[in-house]
């Protein structure tokens, strides 16, 4: 009977700290700033600001996801055929640790330090006439931010993707070429089918990760709020107009939704992907 | 067990290293142009003052004392967020393996749910809670390890859970209970002795989260390690740069040593599969 009361601890701070502030996401944004039910909230949503913001948040996520996804898993086979003790993993996979986690101020600093006005890049490739210091690209959302969110999408696609990659059982290869089949039919029938969910899933995940970044935007764009974070943050620190006060709440609750579908159909990938590459 | 033999013809090999070398230098080069920027002079020539006024405690006193601020309000949460994270998920953890494995489903999801609830959407819903947290506790900001402990719970989580995993808590247990330890004995001198390299995980992953958050510090108005960075980096870029190099070294350490206990992976923001749990 008071074996259930060992729970309490950890029940009540996940709670306060996190059930009840979800909650009140969901909750507030349903309410007039008096507490009264409303939905003007998400008409709110409509608006072109904050839909064009969406509509980037989208965008951004998808190309970042798919880009860093590719590229990742192209990096994943380059080191999956070193031992796996081998320094080149040891320091691969460390890395893709630290920079898949990088982000905010110290990578919008790494940036500005490279490709900046005054950058390292910059000024090198000044001096073959190449000018990149001509225009603000490294700060908009569909160029410099690009490249920026890639910077941690590689490293997390490496980090989700290598173990999939390593789960290629040599036998399997073995048996094709037994089968008198070519390196391009293992990769057609075989090793590529296998990797495809956990491509994907992996894909999803990036998607998610780019969809609910906040601080590299943050750190890097000053003018305007072009990604939907950025208008999230907004509303939180600015004065708000009247009547509009859970408009914030209600973009929170916007992206919950979208990183709950995606999440979902990352559950269905991940089920089928463990049918073949045990983790 | 390598699925993926290695390259067998030369020119696959030459690919393979042009590959290597490509991604290496797409990832250094923003590190090396950090280290660059605090070195240059404005007439191009190198000098080593920024860094030699970062390691003297008397001119980061005089000169930031916001940024000393911030670092000390980093170093506290690393410490405060830890030790409350572990006093919080590990005799849960333990206890629900022991005595009430059919919570164990609910604590998990629990535990991995703030991967699907992102720190923009998070600190939202805790603007609310912070207003009675600063009513009760006052504005310092080290209350913000209360929010911490739960965003680093998933990493922590899984990283305790692979370590729960590979021993039998059960057997452990019953063996000293039947030799009339406590409850308490049982977690503090039987389980968490064994799962020492689990918990070095769960810990470092935690410290490397802490340092780098910056969103939630940012939105509730409470200064950090980041936000003071951001905030130097308007006025004297150099030193901020400098300073966030030196994080992100410290950061990249603590992952390799923890690359050695195989921890890395917990940071790979995986859900759980179903099997996961089974």
């Amino acid at each position: 009977m008071g074996a259930p009361l060992g729970l309490v601890p950890f029940f009540l701070y996940t709670g306060i700290f996190l059930l009840v502030p979800t909650a009140l996401v969901v909750v507030k944004a349903f309410l007039t700033a008096d507490n009264r039910p409303t939905l003007g909230n998400l008409t709110a949503l409509a608006e072109p600001q904050v839909r064009g913001a969406l509509t980037h948040s989208l965008v951004l996520s998808a190309v970042t996801a798919l880009g860093g996804a590719v590229l990742g898993a192209l990096l994943s086979y380059a080191v999956a055929s070193s031992p796996t003790d081998s320094v080149l993993r040891r320091v691969v996979t460390s890395a893709s640790g630290v920079l898949s986690q990088l982000g905010g101020v110290t990578l919008a600093f790494a940036f500005i330090a490279t490709v900046g006005f005054n950058g390292f890049v910059t000024v090198f490739l000044q001096r073959y006439g190449i000018n990149l210091a001509g225009s603000t690209w490294l700060y908009e959302w569909n160029k410099g931010l690009v490249l920026v969110y890639l910077y941690f999408q590689i490293p997390l696609m490496v980090l989700v993707f290598l173990p999939s990659v390593d789960g290629l059982r040599p036998q399997w290869r073995e048996a094709t070429e037994t089968l008198g089949g070519s390196g391009w039919d293992y990769w057609r029938h075989v090793g590529g089918p296998i990797l495809l969910p956990s491509f994907l899933g992996a894909t999803l995940l990036l998607f998610t990760n780019a969809f609910s970044a906040y601080a590299t935007a943050a750190a890097l764009i000053s003018q305007g709020s072009p990604i939907l974070p950025l208008q999230i943050g907004g509303a939180m620190s600015s004065e708000v107009v009247l009547g509009q006060e859970n408009v914030g709440t209600a973009m929170a609750l916007a992206m919950v939704v979208v990183v709950a579908v995606v999440m979902a159909f990352y559950a269905l990938l991940d089920r089928r992907t463990s049918r073949w590459l045990a983790r | 067990m390598s699925g993926v033999p290695p390259p067998a013809t030369p020119a696959g090999r030459v690919a393979r290293g042009v590959l290597l070398l490509v991604f290496g230098t797409f990832f250094v080069l923003p590190l090396y142009a950090m280290l660059d920027f605090t070195t240059r002079l404005p007439d191009g020539s190198r000098t080593a003052a920024t860094w030699r006024q970062a390691f003297s405690p008397s001119v980061m006193n005089d000169q930031y004392p916001e940024l000393v601020q911030g670092i000390v309000n980093s170093l506290l949460l690393t410490v405060f967020t830890v030790a409350l994270m572990l006093v919080l998920l590990l005799p849960t953890m333990i206890w629900v393996r022991l005595r009430v494995p059919r919570v164990r489903k609910v604590v998990q999801f629990v535990s991995l749910l703030p991967l699907t609830v992102p720190a923009i959407v998070l600190v939202v819903g805790l603007a609310p809670v912070y207003a009675w947290v600063t009513y009760f506790f006052g504005e310092s900001s080290v209350l913000l390890a209360f929010a911490y402990v739960v965003i680093v719970l998933p990493y922590s989580y899984r990283a305790l859970d692979a370590g729960l995993s590979a021993i039998d808590v059960t057997t452990l247990s019953e063996a000293a209970r039947s030799l009339g330890a406590s409850w308490l004995t049982v977690m503090v001198r039987v389980v968490v002795p064994n799962l020492r390299g689990a918990i070095m995980s769960a810990a470092f992953l935690s410290v490397a989260v802490v340092l780098g958050e910056f969103t939630i510090a940012s939105l509730l108005s409470r200064d950090n390690l980041q936000t003071t960075i951001n905030l130097i980096g308007k006025r004297d870029a150099q030193m901020a740069v400098a300073v966030s190099f030196a994080f992100l070294a410290i950061a990249f350490f603590l992952l390799f040593l923890l690359s050695f206990v195989g921890g890395v992976r917990a940071l790979s923001g995986k859900q759980p599969s179903p099997e996961d749990a089974a």
